[in-house]
């Protein structure tokens, strides 16, 4: 298989001389339904046989004007509206929006907020990863660890609906704090859920990580330096596979993950079985990390001061925590009324997804789906 | 009447097939009943591959329609065969309209030769294994044109994966195939034979099944014909063909309504018809287990009541099963059908045991309990691996299952040579 980075551009594929009227190309449209492409990704394949020579995505499919929606809704009202971004973590999306403005407000959410924060984050990233591994899985023909991973994220989704009502776009936060006091017994049930989960982990690994056909289909494929990560944007489990230590809990730590102790897990070689063992570890080190905060868990108030009409004074914000998929960034600028003039997501599923063509070419068209599952996209984030 | 009870007693006594007596009645009679067999065998294939992955999988599976889902079938067959027939506006009609026939005959017409027991085969050719290892790799041809026909891209790719994938693992196939016939020679005369039937009774002479034959040399040539076997019928983790994530449903994507079904059936029995060819060479076909250790008349007789009480103990599964339906008028329906369900089984299981018939009829059961546990290791593989990529699959063909199957041939045969020459000068 040839090397798909040493004479490679993104925009090759605009530049190529050859029209898509080739008759030793085969052109196909992967999507937008299509059963593997997660959602209503359109991915267009110029084949050779089997051999992917390029790729072009086409998204859009799925844009409801997030962004614009969130200028004519005062900043209380656009909260729910970012947990329909990454519908798998809409916990994360919340919290990237509430401390953006809470930043741009210059308030700070309670010690006791911020821990049942770094909770619930943690719980949706380990719920996130484990809907990655189902599907991912799924698509590369394995279809028992999907049920598996479903079970288990059962649970997770039982403490969300049970703490705010809602299972999946749970709307969890409040700007300055958390939407409510969490319920009776929540830290026995997280508690529970841990010891719950850890010999799940190893479950899904007995499944898969020495299993002879998912290691074959999984090393080598999909590689992707660090340095074409850094250059594509690409964050989160991907950038770390490739070697980089590159996490935002650590580098910029928000909420109050400085004060628990935890490791970044690293790949070396970027491929698709690093990127697999790197979320796996991450889920074992969010357990890690839910089990220091819920021992920890101080009481107080759940709720800064905050004005009930928010009118954030005039400026410009950016800030960015780590989402479950990569770094998750608002930019909001504020024109000092009571709505947002202008409200700019940084999806990591919309940056990564970029690497895609760099990842694929020169492989088969079974790694593309390989590769499209590793990258762990949610198109209602591509798209907005 | 009583001339007509005379002539299928007659026919029940002889002991030759109809096909080889060359009675033509008998031999329709024959076709009729496997090809209805195959049809509740798929159904049932079915039914139990829903159940088993569902189980494997910690969900329930069909559990509506009729008790626990036993209809399930039977409603999804109506359903397809009520379904509109759809016949893409550029596709070749007429390629596009044989193909799944041929699918289908290739399938079916197998079954000629699978001796289900010393006379229940509908034909015992000269050529049996080499009529079968012919006729089902037609079904490729009939997968080609599916895929060329319906003027896609997807199934094309599915077609032409299937294509390359049947083909190369056909020739490990067939070499596995010659060293368990090299097997059938070790006798007094020293000549082999490729007749089904003939295959059987030489593992009943030798006393021996051929998969424990020159141990491991038995073994691994079955363990290269149950790889080849997957790859062959398009099953996990060898589905490239239609493998659902990649290209949807690969060659069968343009189907729909009976069309599909035709092919799922093929599928099917193309399953049932390779795992009795493994059956027939390495298990020893119709011959109940342990020949070689446990012989005589006591064991004989042990082993005939064996039929008998596994139908009993399915019925008492379904008894069990219908004490613990909800006590709800709503399921009371589905308590009678499966406590009916039950006595069908058990009155099976009675009959059994009376000689004449268990006498008859455990050969067709030790071949059936044979096949369907290759069919439960079907059903396993695709709960358990990944699907295979295709250079690996050519790979794990090419490199790893030829040469494995050209040692064994030739070990084989000089095992043999040298048993031969040694035993029998």
């Amino acid at each position: 298989m040839t090397d798909p980075h040493t004479t490679l551009s993104p925009l090759e594929l605009e530049s190529h001389d050859k029209t898509y009227l080739d008759a030793n190309e085969l052109v196909i449209n992967m999507g937008p339904q299509h059963p593997a492409t997660h959602g209503v990704l359109r991915v267009i394949l110029r084949l050779d046989g089997e051999k992917v020579l390029g790729l072009e995505c086409v998204i859009g499919y799925l844009h409801r004007g997030v962004e614009k929606i969130g200028e004519h809704r005062t900043y209380t009202m656009f909260n729910p509206y970012v947990d329909r971004m990454d519908y798998v973590a809409a916990v994360s999306n919340g919290l990237g929006y509430c401390e953006t403005v809470e930043k741009l407000l210059n308030v700070e959410a309670p010690p006791r907020a911020q821990h049942v924060r770094v909770i619930l984050t943690e719980l949706n990233r380990i719920a996130s990863h484990q809907l990655w591994l189902g599907t991912h899985a799924l698509d590369i023909g394995a279809i028992t660890p999907l049920f598996y991973t479903f079970r288990d994220r059962e649970e997770i989704l039982k403490i969300y609906e049970k703490y705010c009502g809602a299972r999946l776009t749970t709307h969890a936060f409040r700007i300055g704090g958390l939407q409510y006091e969490t319920y009776t017994g929540f830290e026995k049930e997280v508690k529970n859920f841990l010891t719950f989960f850890r010999p799940k982990i190893d479950e899904y690994e007995e499944l898969l990580t020495t299993n002879r056909i998912w290691v074959e289909r999984t090393k080598n494929v999909g590689t992707i330096s660090a340095q074409h990560c850094i250059a594509l944007g690409v964050t989160g489990p991907v950038l770390r596979a490739s070697g980089v230590k590159w996490d935002l809990r650590k580098a910029q730590p928000y909420a109050n993950y400085k004060n628990f102790d935890f490791e970044i897990p690293t790949g070396q070689n970027g491929d698709t079985y690093d990127r697999y063992l790197v979320r796996m570890a991450e889920m074992r080190q969010s357990v890690r990390i839910i089990q220091q905060a819920v021992d920890a868990l101080p009481e107080g108030p759940i709720m800064a001061k905050v004005p009930k009409v928010m009118k954030p004074p005039a400026g410009e914000v950016y800030h960015s925590i780590e989402a479950p998929k990569g770094e998750l960034g608002y930019f909001i600028v504020s024109d000092g009324s009571t709505q947002p003039y202008r409200v700019r997501v940084r999806p990591p599923s919309f940056v990564n997804l970029q690497a895609l063509d760099v990842m694929c070419r020169g492989q088969l068209v079974a790694d593309v789906i390989a590769v499209i599952g590793t990258l762990d996209i949610v198109l209602g984030e591509v798209d907005r | 009447m009583g001339a007509i009870i005379q002539y299928v007693q007659s026919y029940l006594s002889s002991d030759k097939t109809p096909g080889a007596a060359g009675n033509m009645f008998w031999a329709l009679v024959y076709i009729m009943l496997v090809f209805g067999g195959l049809s509740v065998a798929v159904i049932a294939m079915n039914w139990l591959e829903r159940k088993i992955l569902a189980h494997m999988q910690v969900r329930l599976g069909p559990m509506r329609v009729g008790p626990h889902g036993l209809l399930q079938p039977i409603a999804d067959a109506i359903k397809l065969l009520l379904k509109e027939d759809i016949m893409p506006a550029e596709a070749d009609g007429f390629v596009f309209w044989m193909a799944p026939l041929i699918v289908v005959l290739a399938a079916f017409t197998v079954f000629v030769v699978v001796p289900f027991g010393t006379t229940h085969a509908i034909t015992d050719m000269n050529i049996g294994i080499l009529f079968m290892l012919g006729v089902s790799s037609l079904s490729v041809l009939g997968i080609v044109m599916a895929g060329w026909a319906s003027n896609s891209h997807y199934p094309l790719m599915g077609a032409l994966r299937s294509s390359a994938q049947m083909v190369s693992y056909e020739v490990a196939m067939g070499l596995a195939v010659v060293s368990a016939i090299l097997m059938t020679s070790l006798n007094a005369t020293g000549t082999g034979t490729l007749s089904m039937i003939g295959i059987v009774q030489a593992q009943q002479a030798q006393h021996e099944w051929f998969i424990f034959k020159f141990f491991p040399l038995g073994l691994i040539a079955f363990f290269i014909f149950a790889v080849a076997m997957v790859a062959e019928t398009n099953r996990a983790p060898f589905d490239l063909a239609e493998a659902e994530s990649e290209l949807t449903a690969g060659f069968h994507t343009e189907y729909s309504g009976f069309r599909w079904s035709l092919f799922f059936l093929a599928e099917y029995s193309a399953m049932i018809a390779v795992s009795s060819i493994a059956v027939t060479l390495w298990l020893g076909g119709w011959l109940r287990p342990f020949p070689n250790m446990l012989n005589g008349n006591p064991w004989d007789q042990i082993f005939s009541f064996v039929p008998g009480v596994t139908f009993l103990f399915f019925a008492a599964i379904c008894f069990y099963n219908t004490v613990r339906m909800p006590k709800h008028p709503l399921f009371r329906i589905q308590t009678i059908g499966l406590a009916g369900f039950g006595a069908v089984l058990g009155l099976i299981g009675v009959i059994l045991f009376v000689p004449a018939v268990s006498t008859r009829i455990q050969d067709i059961f030790w071949f059936s309990a044979k096949v369907a546990g290759f069919m439960y290791l079907y059903i396993w593989y695709r709960g358990t691996f990944p699907r295979y990529r295709f250079d690996q699959l050519m790979q794990m063909g090419w490199k790893v299952l030829l040469p494995l199957g050209l040692g064994v041939l030739i070990l084989t045969a000089s095992v043999a040579l040298l048993q031969q020459k040694l035993w029998h000068p």
